[in-house]
């Protein structure tokens, strides 16, 4: 599930500001001093010898500091500039066959072996109530091992006033081209995670992530009418290089209907781009209602996947861990078990990657010390794999974790969450302007819209950014009040050609929420201009008193 | 460390505004202790307790702000956050909108704290878990729950002489009853200031039955039905439309209570006249803080939604002084009235139509008719001549709170509404309400 709340402050209709605000507010200079690995070594030793002493059959620490800074902008004002800290240690452990968890902020030798001993007393309660004991899958120790997000330029040392400006050209664009407001953002964010766990392994790992979202409105005071175009980049694992446009990272939309970005993006160039078309869609023709053949940019079709295959296929889910609030899954190990699952068409092919460059799903290795990995979700249409986690891996017969374990922060304990999970572009040469030349009657789909699924993802709707006609193998025109509602199972073997490798690229969901309480975790999803026939189409547009 | 009392509260934010050499200074500092237990297969998963307290302080230069906050409260400590507000201040560009610290607020207490949350801890918590699984075991149902409770204090104090400490408390339920093999699942929702007034046993009967009825739903086809929507299936929608009650963006034309032309529809009659409205921190079943966290000022009894007509919309402090207008605080709740009747009485007199436990995954797909989508969930039932028929499939739902607003035919007894993902402490009633706009099935049990 996407978090919405997160994004409250780009929605047109509230005046409200919630930004993800987590840990103490600091100093920019203070961003850049690390924190010595000699040091977090030392605390991970205390903390898994005093655990192995009051009885641990196993123990992991995670040690982590966590920094953010916000900037958020609108008009041609800047709100706010928030820089966050936040830094403590995990311990999760097994005694008795159940897991103990306790974080503190105290970072001494005394404090977390205090918190390894209460975290082996937590799991020696658990241990009575524990039907069946957790079963690890073996992972060996990689000894003293780094990581790091690839990257040449250092958000944290590019001055709060060459990104506040940025952001306010970027305004000053879109409101130059027609919006009459634009809400821009910058999310920045440094995650220094070290663990440690008594199979043998250190590994000190630096994540570094970077989104840039904002929201043009046109309003027509005259009619009572306003729109909305947000921006169409995606969030990155990269540094502040991804912000400094290349020529070469342009794509051209089908038809040419505007520029898509894959490698860095240019904010300005966009804002310019969506002030004009939140101008357009005031006048855009309302969609009839009926079936169409859908062209999905994968601008779009990355939040499609991720709702829709990407929760599906979560190994929790199916087995019922997040009944209560994210839901269970259509996805069942007996349709798994069957081989013949038929998912998706036979030119479905689905791939779980924690190893994608600039995806935000890219690690070296998860929150249990497994190095990432890729394999086949969907191949050919069938389900073949799930994403499991260590204490999982033995339900579908895995020998080995998946990696799909993360915790959103030190002081939360580490569970199962989503890979990078992409649809594999098309085998044969196509280019998104010949994906459209053979279609009749349908509408192309570009950029993240409103999004809904039930809670075993069956039945979903989604919207998007812009819309556009194919009449008879051409683009035509830009159409308004457009979503589409399908079945998981039938829009997936809808799915009758794709693009090819030259137009695959990823979107992604920077603060994707499940959990109770709830976790944040940043994920990517990739595809190739996609084509799905004889799609439900709804018209959106209503009116009241 | 332990939770602060008014008076270490008091001194400690009073050393904090006396280190700051700005034009002015603002603290605010909250304190909690966060509890959980979390439980699904019939077997708790996670148990935890988290205890933090937390001081920001932000302090301005002319129209440039800075903030920094710390979670240690020796005088070294403290200087250095405000030292580090006054950097982030001096580095910040100036904020056209920026207006100068509130002065004096008088703030009337509200019974945001139950003496009896001191029963909360690890046993009280496990308790609930084994209550809530006991009782789905003994009717062979799978549960999966989430219960949380937190205990703690708001102060905020400014260098205009504002102060404001109150203590607060609260829990909050949901449990999902499912069958063996999937074919059906109940739901509820119970929150709660004092844990006297929650029965996790008697909560979970009722997902428990709602969970043994739903089995083998029939498939009705989507179109628009009469509903009886329990408090907890409307309280989201609602609370998207009233996120919009807010004056600025209806001025600039940005919301659905934009005027044509220019201007809002304050006075204007946007729903059925039985609709009545409003916020009140000493709302005794919905208690919110007597102030706004961000602008401080105090708040008041406020109608939003009188006899059908739109009340009042929020102001803030700049688009108030923007607008001549008088600036008011953020609502903390949201209290609908409603009637005497409980939603077994609402069934009783529904000739047809359809019973809706939860909404779920709802979100706005125009803002501009505050149009949602969303799906019903966890115990969806066809009732005719006052009685529940047969368990229904889901349905997907594509409709606006205005429009539910405007088709009420009844309203029953309203019921203090959980804290997840709300922005407001909710009061809401079970509705029946004609014209419920279902727009496709959902095979999802």
């Amino acid at each position: 599930m996407e978090r919405r709340t997160f994004l409250k402050v780009s929605a047109a209709a509230g005046g409200a500001l919630l930004i993800p605000v987590f840990g103490e507010a600091i100093a920019e200079e203070q961003l850049l001093n690390p924190m010595a690995v000699a040091f977090k070594k030392s605390l991970a030793d205390a903390a898994m010898n005093a655990a192995t002493k009051a009885g641990a059959s196993y123990c992991d620490v995670r040690i982590g500091r966590y920094l953010n800074q916000f900037i958020t902008t609108r008009d041609l004002n800047v709100e706010n500039i928030v820089n966050t800290e936040s830094s403590g240690v995990g311990v999760r452990v097994i005694a008795g066959g159940a897991y103990g968890f306790v974080a503190t902020n105290v970072m001494t030798l005394d404090a977390v072996a205090d918190a390894a001993r209460q975290a082996v007393a937590i799991a020696k309660a658990n241990a009575r109530l524990q039907t069946e004991p957790v079963q690890l899958a073996p992972v060996k120790g990689v000894g003293e091992v780094a990581w790091a997000t690839p990257f040449t330029r250092d958000w944290r040392s590019v001055p709060v006033k060459e990104k506040a400006d940025m952001l306010i050209a970027a305004n000053k664009a879109g409101m130059d081209s027609g919006a009459s407001f634009m809400q821009s953002m910058l999310f920045q964010v440094n995650q220094q995670k070290y663990f440690a766990s008594t199979d043998g392994s250190y590994i000190d790992q630096d994540f570094h992530r970077l989104w840039a979202p904002f929201t043009a409105t046109a309003v027509d005071k005259a009619s009572g009418k306003f729109r909305t175009r947000d921006g169409l980049s995606s969030p990155v694992s990269m540094g502040y290089e991804f912000l400094e446009p290349k020529q070469a990272h342009k794509v051209r939309a089908a038809g040419g209907v505007t520029t898509l970005y894959n490698g860095s993006y240019d904010l300005i160039e966009d804002a310019r781009a969506a002030g004009k078309q939140a101008k357009e869609k005031l006048t855009a023709k309302s969609v009839e209602p009926g079936k169409y053949d859908l062209v999905l940019s994968p601008e779009h079709l990355f939040l499609t996947i991720h709702e829709s295959v990407g929760h599906a296929t979560e190994l929790d889910r199916v087995l019922g861990y997040e009944a209560n609030y994210a839901g269970t899954s259509f996805a069942t190990l007996d349709k798994w078990q069957s081989k013949n699952f038929q998912y998706g068409s036979k030119i479905v092919n689905f791939t779980a990657d924690k190893n994608a460059p600039t995806s935000l799903g890219c690690v070296g290795y998860d929150d249990e010390g497994v190095p990432a990995k890729r394999w086949d979700i969907i191949k050919d249409g069938v389900l073949v794999n799930y994403q499991a986690t260590r204490d999982q891996a033995h339900i579908i017969g895995e020998k080995e974790s998946h990696g799909c374990s993360f915790a959103d922060s030190w002081s939360s304990v580490q569970f199962q969450r989503m890979p990078n999970v992409s649809l594999k572009a098309g085998a044969k040469k196509l280019t998104p302007d010949e994906l459209v030349k053979d279609v009749k009657k349908g509408i192309y789909i570009l950029g993240r819209g409103s999004y809904s699924i039930d809670q075993q993802r069956y039945n979903f709707q989604f919207g998007g950014q812009l819309f556009y006609e194919i009449k008879d193998g051409k683009i035509t025109q830009p159409l308004g009040d457009v979503a589409y509602q399908a079945n998981t199972q039938e829009f997936w073997n809808a799915c009758t050609a794709m693009c090819d490798e030259r137009d695959w690229r990823m979107g992604g969901s920077f603060f994707d929420g499940k959990g109770q309480p709830s976790q944040v975790s940043a994920v990517s999803h990739g595809s190739a201009t996609t084509r799905f026939n004889g799609i439900n189409v709804i018209n959106t547009a209503r009116k009241i008193a | 460390m332990k939770l602060l009392n008014q008076e270490e509260a008091q001194r400690i934010a009073g050393k904090v505004m006396s280190l700051s050499k700005a034009d002015e200074c603002r603290v605010s500092i909250s304190g909690s202790k966060r509890g959980n237990v979390r439980y699904a297969r019939n077997s708790v998963s996670t148990a935890g307790q988290v205890q933090n307290t937390q001081l920001a302080v932000s302090v301005a230069f002319g129209k440039r702000q800075g903030t920094a906050s710390v979670n240690e409260f020796d005088d070294k400590s403290l200087e250095k956050a405000v030292r580090r507000a006054e950097e982030v201040a001096r580095l910040a560009p100036e904020n056209p909108e920026f207006l100068p610290a509130i002065g004096k607020q008088d703030y009337k207490p509200s019974a945001t704290y139950n003496p009896n949350a001191s029963a909360f801890d690890p046993e009280y918590r496990a308790e609930v878990a084994f209550q809530s699984i006991d009782a789905a075991r003994k009717k062979n149902l799978v549960a999966a729950g989430f219960f949380s409770d937190v205990t703690g204090f708001e102060c905020i104090a400014n260098s205009n002489g504002v102060f404001g400490y109150q203590e607060l408390a609260s829990l909050n339920f949901t449990v999902t009853a499912r069958t063996e093999d999937g074919s059906g699942s109940g739901w509820v929702s119970r929150a709660a200031y004092d844990p006297k007034k929650f029965d996790a046993r008697a909560a979970s009967e009722v997902a428990i039955e709602k969970a043994l009825r739903s089995v083998d739903a029939k498939a009705l086809e989507p179109g628009r039905y009469a509903v009886i929507l329990e408090p907890s299936a409307s309280s989201d929608l609602l609370n998207y439309m009233f996120n919009a009650f807010d004056a600025r963006a209806a001025d600039e034309g940005r919301s659905f209570l934009a005027k044509k032309g220019g201007g809002n529809r304050v006075g204007d009659k946007l729903f059925d006249e039985q609709v009545n409205v409003w916020a009140d921190p000493w709302d005794p079943d919905a208690p919110v803080l007597p102030w706004d966290q961000q602008s401080m000022l105090a708040r008041a009894r406020t109608d939003l939604i009188r006899n059908g007509k739109v009340a009042s919309l929020e102001y803030n402090r700049y688009w108030a002084q923007k607008q001549g207008k008088a600036a008011t605080a953020s609502h903390g709740n949201i209290i609908m009235a409603g009637g005497s009747k409980s939603t077994e009485e609402l069934i009783a007199s529904t000739k047809k139509g359809i019973l809706v436990t939860r909404t779920w995954y709802i979100r706005m797909v125009d803002p501009q008719s505050v149009l949602l989508t969303g799906l019903t969930r966890d115990g969806t039932f066809y009732v005719e001549n006052g009685q529940i028929k047969y368990p229904v499939k889901n349905f997907r739902f594509n409709e606006s709170p205005v429009a539910l607003l405007n088709n009420i035919d009844e309203l029953g007894k309203p019921m203090l509404i959980g804290e997840a993902d709300s922005r407001f402490r909710m009061m809401v009633p079970a509705m029946k309400v004609r014209e419920f706009n279902f727009t496709s099935k959902s095979d999802a049990v």
